[in-house]
């Protein structure tokens, strides 16, 4: 009946217990609350069958910021083990939990908290940048939200019933394959990651077809903001690395599901294949999370020096220009498998060519705040942070994109400074100066600056303190992903060091916290205007909080800087010719859709066949209803777009 | 805040920082940078060259960052200011060019040291080479002297001076067979053989291990390598020779069985072709099922050791 699912499965360890009562407590709790404060219609009526990217932006978000108190929970245990279990002290978790931690740690911040960081920042942004009232396929968009949404609960549930992966976050057989991991840690890793992906991939096309074909008359490709350029880059780089990703593990899960043997030690299996195929979609993802964080440097950089962007055709060739090579280097990954020198020179090579456009960005960057007027609000903040830090990891990874080096580095905690430089000091640090920089245009008021302050010089101190004593590990011969350090090392005074960057990374979450709480707090008097930042793109002409339908007349184009140029020429918003606007209507086919593929995915998972064949029948009707479905716009009329506007005119 | 004072406490911080650690590692090892071989001392040298050419451009842009950012603070009305600029074709050429001459430089030295340091490339060193055939176990290493006959488990002991070819394969999930001190890791796979070539110049104590995780027992996935005279080397296989059991299939088919933290222990003598039989029972259609049509009784393939089996007594 419930396949391989027994009472056992809820059955764990102390600290594991302690993860499933927070799981189960705060679900619960949010369940009273809506309960409590009857929220459970508006709950469905304005978030769960929304279509309007703006909403479902701010729901992205939300989830990221829910995942990241995992991930970094999980973080934190890695730092305070490897600093306690040294010499007899085992720690307080044994290997297979370790493992299921730094396994759980990876997956999260890359597929949960880093990803609907930035799907989140494009939902928000990207439409309001290219003068569109919503994304191309808005039900699409619900939908692929929610399928993300799916597998990120998926991943929460392997907390309460079962158990997670123990294999690093890209499960690489044939530790990942049966013989040597026979659980359901890994099923529950494919699928969730699966549903999850189909969620990404969908949205990738949907916001590719978004900037191709929604654009506002005028807004040529080479008018185009730099960040809508970078998200084009990226989306471009999501449809061709995902279906990767989901080829590659559905052999995976056809090798621990049906017997088959793609990647198995045995019966002509190749593990080999599996590493190559993994890593063709896990370079260019990298690239996928990173491209986006410039674009919003790109925005930044020149509102807040007050001058035009420098370079902006360069930028643009630089952008397509990873694009491209970002799909040419992902051997660089495991020089150490034993492929000749020539193949390994080359991907060598081609890994350090990827520096010339990242470079020439960097100057651009700087050659717009050359002769500029300078402001240091927190975005800008955290700029310079990005920058220093980002140098850094760049130097890391060019030095070990030089194959004789990384023979030396690879796999060692030298690597993981490496991609956590990149990862914070590249794309988060960035995701954090977009949020901060967007926040008045979404939510209407702006976030606590001296707080916002205090965040960026702790993230930037707990940076270093935590991952700096990792690079000089690295270079002490230390690998990676070891649950205790043994006897006879000299290590442990610099894990301790880093344990307390860790804990200072902390206080600076709190700090976002405290600031997110106050800002709202006192949003009366932190009102923001139409354009907070003397902004230079689009989205700074609309009303803050953005209406609905986004521009009640579509806007003409004159050129790059769209909005600055407007201002320049002395046009203010007072036209009122407005016309009806034809708007998607809600739907809740888009959260049904993903409930089943939950559903599905736990099955899969549990080998409960009759629940499969279920699901995949409840979404097969989904599909097709929803495709004959007609009645999915309706009109909002002139008169009322009027006496919105006339409102929110007054209020500005 | 005002930009200096931000400096201010950059630099403090940063000071603070470099000079903390100085004390820190006082007396630690920094294995990679403390070579006790040719592959690891070449790998090094490489390391600093390829270090001082990346910060051609990596002093500049933080100088000039943080120089901008102070001299061009919208409170310093000295400075001068030009809203409206957006391209310089001369400027642009020159930071297209300035990386891109870095990266030809080092894409050049990439090409050379690649092939210099292929792992796979006899040593030119003079001498017989040793060879020893490497086997990662869960969670263990099995180290064979196929011209000495002899095994050791989680103890490696090489003469110095003498190049060192090693075979690896893996019994276990992947792992990567690294010495630091002595050069760069390769991966041990299971059915397949890697090679490795390094040579120990100094005598000494030096520690190797897995850099890929393997599952539960990783963490103490460590053997200690010996570094000794050539004299020293052969008073100590002839000791190994003489004292220790034997490391019969059956004897091989127990020690792959997973275990952690094994002590160090010896083989006198080993089965002939070992490693061979550990890399070719991958190569096998599994016995129990028939392929090509043969029946199982009637396959005329030679007996080889399967997975978690004990070989059959002949």
């Amino acid at each position: 009946m419930f396949g391989k699912l027994t009472l056992e499965a809820l059955k764990h360890g102390l600290v594991e217990t302690i993860g499933q009562l927070v799981v189960l407590g705060s679900a619960s709790a949010v369940i009273i609350a809506l309960f409590y404060f009857k929220r459970w219609r508006w709950l469905w009526d304005e978030w769960i069958t929304t279509v309007d990217a703006k909403r479902i932006g701010i729901m992205y978000i939300l989830l990221s910021l829910a995942m990241v108190a995992r991930g970094f929970i999980d973080a934190l245990m890695l730092r305070g083990q490897q600093a306690v279990a040294v010499g007899d002290n085992v720690g307080f978790l044994n290997g297979e939990h370790f493992s299921q931690i730094f396994t759980a740690h990876g997956v999260i911040m890359i597929f949960f908290v880093a990803m609907p960081l930035m799907f989140g920042l494009l939902n928000l942004v990207v439409p309001l940048q290219i003068g569109a009232r919503d994304v191309a396929f808005p039900f699409l968009n619900s939908m692929s939200f929610w399928l993300t949404a799916a597998g990120a609960m998926l991943i929460n549930c392997s907390l309460v019933v079962g158990q997670f992966a123990a294999t690093g976050w890209l499960g690489y057989p044939p530790l990942s394959e049966l013989q040597y991991s026979p659980g359901v840690g890994v099923d529950y890793y494919i699928w969730a990651l699966q549903i999850a992906g189909v969620g990404t991939l969908l949205s990738g096309i949907n916001f590719l077809v978004t900037i191709i074909k929604m654009r506002a008359p005028g807004m040529k490709l080479m008018r185009m903001p730099i960040f809508v350029w970078t998200s084009l880059g990226s989306m471009a780089l999501v449809i061709f690395a995902f279906p990767i990703l989901t080829a590659t593990l559905a052999l995976l899960s056809l090798d621990r599901t049906m017997g088959m043997h793609f990647f198995t030690t045995d019966l002509g299996g190749n593990a080999m294949m599996y590493v190559n195929l993994i890593w063709a979609w896990g370079h260019p993802e990298v690239y996928i999370l990173i491209l986006p964080a410039f674009g919003i440097f790109s925005e930044i950089v020149p509102v807040f020096a007050q001058k035009k962007l420098f370079g902006y055709v360069s930028m643009v060739i630089a952008t397509l220009l990873i694009v491209v090579m970002s799909f040419l280097v992902w051997l660089h990954h495991f020089f150490t498998m034993g492929a000749g020198a020539d193949v390994n020179a080359f991907f060598g090579i081609a890994t350090m060519a990827i520096a010339i456009p990242t470079g020439v960005k960097v100057f651009n960057w700087l050659f717009t705040m050359f002769r500029g007027r300078i402001v240091f609000p927190t975005p800008m903040l955290w700029f310079l942070g990005f920058i220093t830090t980002f140098m850094l990891g760049g130097m890391s990874g060019v030095l070990m994109s030089v194959p004789g080096v990384d023979f030396q580095f690879h796999n060692s905690l030298f690597l993981v400074a490496h991609f956590h430089n990149m990862i914070i000091g590249g794309v988060l640090f960035g995701f954090f100066a977009g949020l901060t920089y967007w926040f008045p245009k979404i939510f209407g008021f702006t976030l606590n600056e001296r707080l916002g302050k205090w965040a960026f010089w702790l993230w930037l101190v707990g940076f270093c303190t935590a991952f700096i004593p990792l690079y000089i590990l690295g270079i002490m011969g230390m690998t990676r992903r070891l649950s205790s350090i043994g006897t006879s090392t000299e290590w442990h005074s610099l894990l301790v060091v880093a344990a307390i960057g860790a804990c200072i990374i902390a206080l600076a979450l709190a700090f976002q916290a405290l600031q997110l709480i106050v800002s709202i707090i006192q949003r009366h008097h932190n009102v923001a205007p139409r354009d907070s930042w003397n902004g230079r793109t689009l989205e700074w002409s609309t009303p803050s909080p953005v209406p609905f339908y986004n521009f009640a007349i579509i806007p003409r184009i004159a050129g790059r800087d769209a909005f600055w140029i407007m201002k320049q020429a002395g046009l203010n918003h007072a036209s009122t010719q407005y016309e009806d606007i034809v708007m998607p209507k809600n739907t809740g086919m888009g959260f049904i859709i993903a409930a089943c593929s939950f559903a599905f995915g736990f099955a899969m998972v549990w080998h409960i066949w009759w629940l499969v064949v279920l699901a995949l029948l409840a979404i097969f009707i989904c599909v097709v209803a929803r495709s004959f479905g007609e009645d999915i716009e309706y009109t909002v009329p002139a008169a009322e777009i009027a006496r919105i506007e006339h409102g929110l005119r007054k209020l500005v | 805040m005002k930009p200096s004072i931000i400096f201010a406490i950059i630099f403090t911080l940063g000071a603070g920082a470099i000079l903390a650690v100085v004390l820190l590692l006082q007396g630690h090892t920094f294995a990679v940078l403390e070579p006790a071989g040719l592959i690891a001392a070449q790998e090094r040298s490489l390391l600093i060259t390829a270090t001082l050419l990346t910060l051609i451009v990596v002093i500049p842009i933080l100088a000039l960052t943080f120089f901008f950012a102070w001299w061009y603070r919208a409170g310093n009305k000295g400075a001068r200011y030009t809203p409206n600029e957006e391209h310089g074709a001369m400027a642009e050429l020159v930071w297209w060019a300035i990386p891109f001459e870095i990266v030809l430089v080092l894409g050049a030295l990439t090409w050379t040291s690649t092939h210099e340091l292929d792992p796979y490339k006899k040593l030119a060193v003079l001498g017989h080479p040793l060879t020893v055939q490497v086997v990662a176990l869960q969670w263990k290493w099995l180290f064979i002297y196929p011209e000495q006959h002899i095994a050791t488990v989680n103890f490696l002991a090489l003469p110095i001076d003498r190049p060192v070819e090693f075979h690896i394969t893996s019994d276990a999930p992947m792992n990567s067979f690294w010495i630091p001190q002595l050069g760069g890791q390769i991966y041990a796979m299971a059915g397949m053989s890697t090679k490795l070539h390094l040579v120990a110049s100094k005598a000494g104590t030096y520690a190797g291990g897995s850099a890929n995780y393997s599952g539960d027992g990783f963490a103490q996935m460590k053997f200690k390598v010996i570094a000794t005279s050539e004299d020293a080397f052969d008073a100590w296989v002839r000791g190994v020779q003489t004292s220790s059991g034997t490391l019969t299939l059956h004897e091989y088919s127990s020690l792959a069985d997973p275990s952690t933290a094994d002590p160090p222990s010896f083989y006198g003598t080993v089965e002939d072709n070992l490693y061979t039989t550990i890399l070719m029972k991958f190569m096998q259609p599994s016995r129990g099922m028939p392929m090509h049509g043969i029946p199982r009784e009637a396959d005329p393939r030679p007996n080889v050791l399967q997975y978690g089996q004990a070989p059959r007594e002949e």
